[in-house]
């Protein structure tokens, strides 16, 4: 069987380049298998080799996607693989839309990519159309089950071989549609599916009605120098020695921490418990996360009405959607109690 | 958390670095941030040059507050 070629996209810590101080590290490349790409080769079929590695740090990635995604399209084009595989991101936002990015990128030369993502990674929702990823847990927990899987479906894609529906590959669902014939026509599954349902036995839809979890826009605020204007942050700004303990991933919880006479946020009297990020600058100035000392100016020259005495804080580093939703829907209810009518969100 | 604040008809915008998220999430008022460490922030500027790009990050946001839109939308400066 002809050889084919895999390259592995990797962020700064699986790239054994660093950890979240190494994050702004630009794309780079290296012609062998690199960390998790290791246990991968050994998951792909015996004509599959691994002939590149690229690195990028997850910072620079998502801050600058123009510059990476021009430097990866480029690496990729020497490498000339025959599929990529991305990550697995697992639960992590900016290596999910690294990949996903990498994973559009290769789409778009004409090479199929893998990657392994948790549902909830926000690099599944954006770029699921454009690649295949593996479903896996939350965190690299799950590496030994991912590269399994991961290495099967990308060793397929680079034979060429023919790739079932989800249920049977193991990826998300990509939201495409694929014509088959099936044995019954529609109107016979579909009374079938009728019967089962009404008799309480199980069936399995042949397409869950997608859900568009969209809110309407709220009013403009015609004059905010009449408007009290509240902070709420997933960016885990907290009072130094983080009193509530809010987790530094995960969150199980949100504190409400008082303002009330301060002009800024100060080194001293803050800091971030957000485990998703380099931590330095917050802790620097968390007016960088919590901008009181702008609002607060801002209320001194009557831009704004007030600046509400409270902010509101948790973290959002792989912070599930629901609680996240619970969270914010108590502090909606508590905002609308104190007459608050706009707030200024802010995240990392 | 954005979604959850303006369901209760509270006028929000999300300031964030990453505003590919927060439009497929589906946040209406967005606005880009500086980086993802320092949203609101530069550390490579003097404090009094950053505290300005602070400030303006903060008044656009503000513009978008007081900005009627029907659709999701960029702020970007």
């Amino acid at each position: 069987m002809e050889t084919k070629r895999v390259v592995v996209y990797l962020n700064q810590f699986f790239g054994q380049i660093g950890g979240e101080d190494k994050a702004d590290t630009p794309p780079q490349s290296v012609a062998k298998a690199v960390g998790p790409g290791v246990g991968l080769q050994t998951n792909l079929p015996e004509n599959c080799s691994i002939v590149g590695t690229i690195i990028c740090g997850d910072g620079y990635f998502n801050e600058n996607l123009e510059a990476a995604s021009t430097a990866v399209r480029q690496m990729l084009q020497e490498f000339a693989p025959h599929v990529v595989v991305a990550g697995p991101a697992f639960n992590a936002g900016r290596y999910g839309m690294a990949c996903g990015m990498v994973g559009k990128i290769a789409h778009e030369l004409g090479i199929p990519a893998v990657s392994g993502m948790y549902p909830e990674n926000p690099g599944v929702e954006t770029y699921r159309q454009y690649l295949y990823i593996i479903e896996t847990g939350n965190s690299a927990a799950s590496m030994r089950t991912a590269l399994p899987a991961m290495g099967r479906l990308a060793g397929k894609l680079a034979n060429g071989e023919p790739i079932g529906p989800p249920s049977e590959e193991g990826y998300l669902s990509r939201g495409i549609r694929k014509n088959v014939f099936a044995e019954k026509r529609g109107s016979e599954r579909a009374i079938d599916m009728l019967l089962s349902k009404l008799k309480a036995e199980p069936f399995t839809t042949e397409y869950p009605i997608p859900h568009f979890d969209r809110v309407e826009p709220a009013a403009a605020i015609a004059d905010l120098s009449q408007v009290t204007v509240a902070v709420v942050t997933s960016g885990g700004i907290v009072p130094k020695g983080n009193p509530d303990r809010i987790e530094a991933s995960s969150a199980s919880r949100y504190g409400k921490y008082s303002i009330e006479g301060l002009d800024t946020l100060t080194a001293e009297g803050f800091e971030t418990a957000h485990g998703g990020y380099d931590p330095v600058y917050a802790n620097e100035n968390p007016n960088r996360v919590v901008p009181v000392d702008a609002l607060r100016e801002l209320e001194k020259e009557g831009r704004i009405g007030k600046l509400f005495p409270y902010f509101y804080s948790t973290v959002g580093n792989g912070t599930s959607v629901a609680n996240a939703r619970k969270y914010a829907a108590e502090i909606a209810a508590e905002l609308v109690n104190e007459g608050v009518q706009a707030v200024i969100l802010t995240s990392t | 958390m954005v979604k959850e604040i303006e369901r209760k008809g509270i006028a929000v915008v999300h300031v964030c670095t990453v505003t590919p998220i927060s439009l497929t999430v589906g946040a209406n008022r967005i606005v880009p941030a500086v980086a993802i460490p320092h949203p609101l922030g530069n550390p490579k500027l003097k404090a009094q040059e950053e505290f300005s790009l602070r400030k303006k990050l903060v008044e656009k946001a503000l513009q978008a507050l007081g900005t009627p839109v029907s659709e999701q939308h960029v702020f970007e400066s």
